[in-house]
C-alpha cells in the first residue's frame, strides 16, 4: 500500500530525489543514536539542511501537525516523513530506525541498574541521576507554565488538572476529557 | 505472563492516544498504573527507570521500553513499544491525509490553545511526582534544585546536569 501524500506539502514538490526506505532507516537510526536530551533541533538539521528531504517550510508545517497530534513529536515526525515518501513501509523503516538504538541502550542501562542494585556506590549514583532527571522535569515545567502567567483562566485549568492528577491521583482519561473540553470551549469563546 | 503483556498493551495503547503535548504529560498516569494499580515496582524504582531513560539517547519516552523490559523481559519490550508507538502513529498517518483541509480551521486553533493549560498542568504534575519519588534525602533535593537551575537557562546541555547528578550521588556527599 503506497500512500502518496505529496498534496499535503505546502510547496510543490521539486525535483529533489525522494529518500529510499533504506535511507529513511539510516537517517533516523543516526538521529536516534546522537539525539541526547531532545532530538528535535538535530532532526531539523538532518532533514532540512543535510539530507534536504523537506524544505524549511515543509518541515515546520509537518512539525505543527505532529505537535498537535498525540504521541511524541519526533516519533510522529518520523512516521509522517516515512509515510510521505515511501508509504507504510517507509513509516515503519523511519520509526524502527529511530527507536532501535535507544531501545538497546536503555535496556543495557536497565541491566546495569539491576546488576549493581546492591552496591551502595552505584545505588547512590543512580539516585543522584534520578534527582537530576527530576530537576530537568522541574525546569521544563517552569518553562511551559511561564507563558500562562498572564492568563488567569488557563492557570485555573492547569491548577485543576494538577490537583486532579498529582494530588487526587484521578485517572488521566476522564480528567483530560473534562478539562480539555473546558479549555477548548474557553479558547473558542475568547480567542487570545 | 500473557496477562501481564495484555495489561502492558492496554496501558500503553491508551497512553499513546492521550499523549497530547508530548510524552511528559503521561508520566503521572504511567506511574499510577505501574506503581499503584499493578504494583509492578515502587515509585522510587519508577523514578530510577525514568532517569535511566533520560540518560539514553533518542526520543524522550524510552522509559516505556524500560518498563516493558522490567516487567516482562524482551516480550515486554516489544509489546510496550508497539502499544506506545503504534496507535499514535496510526493516528498521525490517518490525519496527515486530511490535514490540509483543517490546518487553518478556527477550531484547530481553539483545540490547540485549549489543550495548552491541560498540558501545563500535566507537566507540572509529572515534575512534582517524579521529584517526590526521587528526593528521599536532602542531598537529592539539592541535586534536583541545582539541575533545575542549570537547565533553566538552556545554556547547559541536559546531559551535563545528569552527569553532575550521577557524580554527586556516587560521591556519597551529604548521605547519613
Amino acid at each position: 500500500m503506497d500512500v502518496t501524500i505529496t498534496s499535503a506539502s505546502p510547496a510543490p514538490v521539486t525535483e529533489r530525489e525522494p529518500p529510499t526506505t533504506g535511507e529513511l532507516f539510516t537517517g533516523f537510526l543516526w538521529l536516534g543514536m546522537i539525539g541526547f536530551g531532545g532530538v528535535l533541533p538535530l532532526s531539523r538539521r538532518m532533514i532540512v539542511e543535510k539530507r534536504q528531504w523537506l524544505t524549511g517550510a515543509e518541515f515546520t508545517e509537518l512539525l505543527g501537525l505532529c505537535q498537535f497530534l498525540p504521541g511524541g513529536n519526533i516519533i510522529n515526525l518520523s512516521v509522517a516523513i516515512g509515510l510521505q515518501f515511501r508509504g507504510v513501509r517507509g513509516a515503519f523503516a523511519a520509526l524502527i530506525g529511530l527507536i532501535a538504538m535507544p531501545t538497546l541502550v536503555v535496556v543495557s542501562l536497565g541491566m546495569v541498574y539491576d546488576r549493581f542494585q546492591n552496591d551502595p556506590h552505584i545505588q547512590h549514583m543512580f539516585a543522584g541521576l534520578a534527582a537530576a532527571a527530576a530537576g530537568l522535569l522541574c525546569s521544563m515545567a517552569i518553562k511551559v507554565a511561564w507563558p500562562l502567567r498572564t492568563h488567569p483562566i488557563g492557570l485555573l485549568i492547569a491548577a485543576l488538572c494538577f490537583v486532579a492528577i498529582a494530588v487526587l491521583r484521578l485517572p488521566l482519561l476522564p480528567t483530560m476529557v473534562v478539562l480539555a473540553a473546558i479549555g477548548i470551549a474557553v479558547a473558542w469563546k475568547w480567542p487570545r | 505472563m500473557i496477562a501481564v503483556l495484555l495489561s502492558l498493551a492496554a496501558i500503553f495503547s491508551e497512553l499513546s492516544l492521550l499523549a497530547f503535548g508530548g510524552g511528559n504529560t503521561i508520566l503521572p498516569e504511567m506511574q499510577r498504573q505501574v506503581v499503584e494499580v499493578h504494583h509492578w515496582m515502587t515509585a522510587r524504582d519508577f523514578s530510577a527507570l525514568f532517569a535511566l531513560a533520560q540518560a539514553a539517547p533518542g526520543p524522550n519516552m524510552m522509559v516505556v521500553t524500560l518498563i516493558g523490559w522490567r516487567v516482562a523481559g524482551w516480550p515486554g519490550v516489544l509489546v510496550a513499544s508497539l502499544a506506545k508507538f503504534g496507535p499514535s502513529s496510526i493516528v498521525t498517518g490517518l490525519v496527515m491525509q486530511v490535514w490540509r483541509r483543517f490546518k487553518d480551521a478556527p477550531w484547530r486553533k481553539a483545540a490547540q490553545a485549549g489543550l495548552m493549560p491541560v498540558t501545563v498542568g500535566l507537566v507540572v504534575a509529572s515534575a512534582v511526582l517524579i521529584t517526590e519519588a526521587s528526593d528521599h534525602e536532602w542531598v537529592y533535593v539539592a541535586i534536583t534544585a541545582i539541575a533545575t537551575g542549570l537547565t533553566l537557562t538552556k545554556r547547559i546541555h541536559p546531559l551535563w546536569a545528569l552527569a553532575f547528578g550521577a557524580l554527586a550521588g556516587w560521591s556519597g556527599i551529604g548521605l547519613p
